[in-house]
């Protein structure tokens, strides 16, 4: 007789996840959810699922939390020594490039949904879509994870280009938020992430905080708290 | 100026008592004593000129190239050993390639002479190795603008804006530190480099030469051309040239 808990407690760590990064005039914003599900225990509420590659690229994940996070691991080593050596920040291309190479190059190994996005002095901020095969594409926007099939209908309308930094951020909170409402493997908080010239900035837009969409219901104190 | 290493001078791997490495210096000997080399860098780009020696009446024009392409955006000028230049340009193609492959980018001029200059000098720390009897002077317009670097046999490379080795470097040099570089444009530069070349060359040692051009400036698109200085030559006279020469593209 098999144990009861096991599939729960014994798969592997997956973040069903939303992710999305969008550039505006003068920079990128990266957003994602912050759900981490093991079968459909959620192991983390508030993960971080955007990840610091230099000073001036980050990365969204999603797919295998392992998987996602070896390959940022391996691609922040070589853009340090990239930097050292070139004397200057690398570029969102070279970043994308080293993600895009390790993700094709291992793709019968690993399953890991990625998107690269930043600011640097040639490009201004670009965004790189590195989906599961390994394909590398710069978008003005790209999204990625469980809950970005519900997104595709709303960003056709909703995306325009040469958006100030406001709208950006306000269309990537809605999105994540939207996709949370419908996608059970996303959920939690809304993280984003500012990277322009000027550097970096990172938010935080609690879940009950979030826009409510159609039959949300009103989150309500929590049973929890009640003493 | 030179002295004699007797002793210290078999092998790659022996200092002498005053801490000198005579292989790698005898190695510059060969550079020094081959036709000149020059390289300059313009506002818009970057011009290198060789003055190839020609050793024979039979050599085809045009053949024995001294300036190679490394990449799109690059172009190499070799002095000394031609063997120990081509080999070196094989491997400055070699890396440039890789970089792009692995960084998705072309490769960054300084980065490149790095790279050029760590395997010329890894070729000094080995005894079953020699040092390259050749120098390169590395021309190249990346995203930080055009560039002009030179490596040297001991593994030495320094950024330039103007640069010249062989028989007629010293007056090449003082040629060139009478240019304006910095208000000049490649095309300009092209006839200046041209002048130099005819100006040092020796007429009594040496017979015949051809002048080997080539230029990487916003005219050419940033990509490394070869040029025929004769085509830019029409407001001065052919014939104030020697007639024993000839122009190679």
């Amino acid at each position: 007789m098999e144990p009861m808990a096991s599939q729960w407690t014994e798969a592997p760590h997956s973040m069903g996840t939303t992710i999305m990064a969008v550039e505006y005039d003068g920079g990128v914003i990266l957003g994602a959810d912050s759900r981490t599900t093991t079968g459909v225990y959620v192991a983390n509420r508030a993960s971080d699922k955007i990840t610091q590659l230099t000073d001036n690229v980050y990365l969204c994940r999603s797919g295998s939390a392992a998987d996602s996070q070896v390959v940022s691991d391996y691609v922040r080593y070589f853009l340090n020594q990239h930097t050292i050596q070139l004397g200057r920040p690398s570029t969102v291309k070279t970043a994308g490039t080293l993600v895009k190479e390790l993700s094709y190059q291992n793709k019968s190994f690993l399953e890991t949904g990625l998107i690269v996005a930043g600011w640097d002095k040639y490009d201004g901020g670009s965004v790189y879509g590195i989906p599961l095969g390994g394909t590398m594409l710069r978008l003005p926007f790209a999204t990625g994870g469980s809950g970005s099939s519900y997104l595709y209908g709303f960003l056709d309308q909703a995306w325009k280009p040469d958006m100030t930094h406001e709208e950006a951020e306000k269309l990537v909170v809605k999105s994540i938020a939207l996709a949370i409402a419908r996608d059970g493997a996303s959920g939690g908080v809304v993280r984003t992430v500012t990277v322009n010239e000027q550097g970096v900035e990172r938010k935080f837009h609690a879940g009950d905080k979030l826009p409510l969409f159609y039959e949300e219901i009103a989150p309500r104190p929590s049973p929890l708290r009640a003493h | 100026m030179t002295s004699i290493g007797t002793g210290y001078d078999l092998s790659v791997t022996t200092f002498s008592p005053d801490g000198r490495v005579f292989q790698v210096e005898y190695a510059s000997k060969a550079v020094d004593n081959s036709g000149t080399v020059v390289g300059i860098r313009c506002k818009d780009g970057v011009v290198l000129g060789v003055e190839k020696l020609i050793s024979s009446k039979m050599l085809l024009e045009g053949s024995n190239r001294r300036i190679h392409a490394v990449d799109r955006h690059a172009g190499m000028a070799m002095a000394g050993l031609a063997s120990d230049g081509r080999q070196i340009v094989t491997k400055a193609r070699g890396e440039a390639s890789n970089y792009r492959s692995f960084y998705g980018e072309e490769v960054p001029i300084g980065e490149l002479c790095d790279r050029v200059a760590h395997y010329a000098h890894l070729c000094t720390l080995y005894w079953w190795l020699r040092p390259f009897g050749s120098s390169a002077i590395l021309g190249g317009y990346d995203r930080d603008g055009p560039q002009l670097y030179m490596i040297e046999p001991s593994g030495v490379a320094y950024r330039y804006f103007g640069a010249a080795v062989g028989k007629g470097r010293q007056a090449a040099k003082t040629e060139i530190e009478k240019l304006n570089l910095t208000d000049m444009t490649c095309r300009q530069g092209v006839i200046a480099v041209a002048k130099i070349i005819y100006g040092v060359h020796d007429e009594a040692k040496d017979k015949a030469f051809e002048l080997e051009m080539s230029w990487i400036c916003d005219e050419s698109n940033r990509e490394h051309q070869r040029v025929n200085p004769s085509s830019f030559l029409a407001p001065l006279s052919i014939s104030s040239f020697h007639s024993t020469t000839y122009v190679a593209f």
